[in-house]
């Protein structure tokens, strides 16, 4: 009676056949391995893609499948990019300083090379000394910890006190909105130890590594697709068994659920934390691959932006939120990056940079009203009916 | 019979408003006992307290052999130490199965991870087929819960409520919006579950407790008015005055 989870879920596998297929053919027509048909600077703008795919299959776990409309996932999500992004910077300073200083008569002492490093990365905020946090910048492993334990750390501690008071709906999305704002305002400052600002920039060059850049962005591209797929898997699971329903119990009935003895905050500090480990990764590949991150990244409007996203591609289906999502962004990058041309009308011309996000309003509006189950909605038309063995 | 649920000199007031005053009630360990009362009698509100979703201002709660104190355990914990409820609108999870619903209500662990890692074994398939059996929806098992009819949906409620096995059972109006049939159905349902455990099923329809044949509390002004037989109970003055009366 029980089959296996893949066999009970074969959408998995169709999503899974998918994406192999997609990187595969973006690694043949790509500039570093194949016949260079696509940019590096395409690949790039595919691979940050397929991070946003996987924060996005992360939100519609916790607001699709839970129910919690989170407007906050994005405070993770850059928290995941600053953290990789610290050892990133610090790397490769080092290596451009020791190489510089040891062109002297003297070999550097560690002294001077600290200062070196420090000067480089502070002096734009008019320091040089490293602040705390830079403690474990020298550390490959520890910045990688990081990117699951920072984010990690603070939805286990926001979500405590949140959820364990018992706050629902709205007045929780205006919480994790109040918290990304926070976040991102603090990270404005110099005095943040984060550049202000100026954030970490640099971060496309890989310390250390000679290959050019069409090849290391072919290295994240595969790593991105890699952790979409994994991070696909992963949701799966969880929202496939009994603890899948117990979520949507909690979405569609909360008080219910609590009756038959679960304890409702601890579901949803569970997947509010696992959601935000999810979004720190995923962070902590896009980074690389923008090259900078600064704190108008976590700014409140890029949360919001993601449950847009989701919710054109239809909650509750996790090849919605990725259909969503890569649609949304790349029709989105399109329109805002100066390719769609210009429609002159004589009195007026249409400059697509400005009328974009007004269409992006008016295509939300009418997903909510005409289409509630999104684009992903269209493909559930096709699915089976459900067997006895689905539990 | 031993007592199971001991509630003494429970007070709770909303803004001034006594919901519940003074009240002392207690119920045996396999009993069916029906509660009735007019509107704002406390009715809901007593069971919001022996579920732990109000904490009462001034009283005790007691329950079971080692007279373990309710007042301020979560609801979650209320629940797991054996008091099931049901909600007076039929309340399952509509975007789910029949079979989904039960398996979620079934006696297991209920913590997170457990949880997560959970597989359904055939007797626990199995059980679920009985409890389905038993509430009238053994054919119904892999339909969408939201498409059943009103009196399926109720079933359906009390029996995830046996799933859980409960020592207590609260039941909120079940019979309310049922048709003839289905109301007899749903009094077998009660009688055969209160054979194993206290059922204490809180009703407006007069028909329907007659038909439960058991002992009865009238509830007035947050506090018990009389209790007994339904007949004992429909002679007495005071309940004719402030209930039947009207």
């Amino acid at each position: 009676m029980n089959r296996s989870f893949i066999a009970r879920n074969p959408s998995v596998l169709i999503f899974l056949a998918i994406l192999a297929l997609f990187t595969l053919v973006v690694t043949v027509l790509s500039e570093g391995f194949g016949v260079g048909l696509i940019s590096t600077s395409f690949v790039k703008v595919l691979g940050k893609t397929l991070c946003l795919c996987l924060i996005a299959i992360a939100m519609d776990l916790i607001w699709g499948y839970t129910g919690i409309l989170s407007l906050g996932h994005f405070a993770f999500f850059g928290l995941g990019g600053y953290m990789i992004g610290m050892w990133l910077m610090y790397e490769r300073t080092r290596l451009i300083v020791v190489n510089s200083l040891s062109e002297g008569v003297l070999p550097p002492t560690p002294e001077e090379i600290t200062a070196g490093i420090g000067n480089q990365i502070f002096g734009v905020v008019g320091s040089s000394d490293f602040p705390l946090i830079w403690a474990f910048a020298d550390s490959l492993v520890l910045q990688l910890t990081f990117v699951v334990l920072v984010p990690g750390l603070l939805a286990l501690v926001f979500g405590w006190l949140a959820f364990r008071s018992r706050v629902t709906g709205v007045y929780l999305s205006i919480l994790t909105q109040a918290m990304t704002l926070g976040l991102s305002l603090y990270l404005f400052q110099n005095a943040s130890g984060l550049r202000g600002n100026n954030g970490l920039s640099g971060l496309q060059n890989l310390p250390g590594v000679t290959a050019p850049q069409s090849v290391v962005s072919l290295w994240f591209f595969w790593a991105s697709a890699l952790a979409l797929g994994l991070g696909y898997l992963l949701i799966a699971w969880v929202v496939s068994g009994k603890f899948g329903s117990v979520i949507r119990g909690i979405r569609d009935n909360e008080a219910r659920v609590r009756f038959l003895g679960y304890s409702v905050e601890t579901y949803k500090l569970v997947v509010f934390t696992l959601t935000a480990c999810i979004a720190g990764i995923a962070g902590a590949l896009y980074y690389p691959q923008a090259g900078i991150i600064n704190p108008a990244e976590v700014a409140p409007i890029a949360s919001i932006y993601l449950a847009v996203w989701v919710a054109i591609g239809g909650r509750g289906r996790l090849y919605g939120a990725v259909i969503g999502t890569a649609f949304v962004s790349l029709v989105s990058s399109w329109f805002t990056g100066g390719q769609a041309p210009d429609v002159p009308l004589g009195f007026y011309t249409v400059k697509w940079v400005d009328w974009w996000l007004f269409l992006l309003g008016l295509s939300f509006v009418l997903v909510t009203l005409y289409a509630p189950n999104g684009i992903g909605g269209l493909i559930d038309l096709l699915k089976r009916k459900p067997r006895e063995t689905d539990v | 019979m031993n007592t199971l649920l001991e509630v003494s000199g429970v007070t709770v007031s909303f803004d001034g408003f006594r919901a519940i005053n003074n009240l002392s009630f207690q119920i045996a360990d396999a009993e069916l006992r029906a509660v009735i009362g007019p509107n704002g009698a406390g009715k809901t509100t007593f069971m919001d307290i022996v579920t732990g979703k109000t904490r009462p201002d001034t009283g005790h709660i007691l329950w079971g052999d080692k007279s373990l104190s309710l007042i301020g355990m979560s609801e979650a914990k209320i629940a797991q130490a054996g008091i099931g409820r049901k909600f007076q609108k039929p309340t399952v999870f509509e975007e789910q199965t029949v079979q989904e619903n039960l398996m979620m209500a079934l006696r297991k662990d209920r913590a997170s991870l457990a949880v997560l890692f959970f597989k359904p074994s055939t007797s626990d398939f199995e059980r679920v087929e009985d409890l389905a059996e038993e509430i009238g929806l053994g054919e119904a098992l892999l339909r969408v819960s939201g498409e059943l009819s009103h009196g399926q949906k109720q079933w359906l409620e009390i029996g995830m409520l046996l799933a859980q096995e409960p020592q207590l059972l609260l039941v909120d109006e079940p019979a309310a919006g049922m048709t003839p049939a289905e109301r007899e159905k749903t009094t077998a349902i009660l009688v055969e579950a209160a054979k194993t455990r206290a059922v204490v099923v809180v009703e407006h329809d007069m028909e329907f407790v007659r038909r439960l044949n058991c002992k009865v509390t009238v509830l007035h002004e947050g506090a018990v008015l009389a209790e007994g037989s339904l007949d004992h109970v429909t002679k007495n003055q005071d309940v004719i005055d402030v209930y039947l009366g009207r």
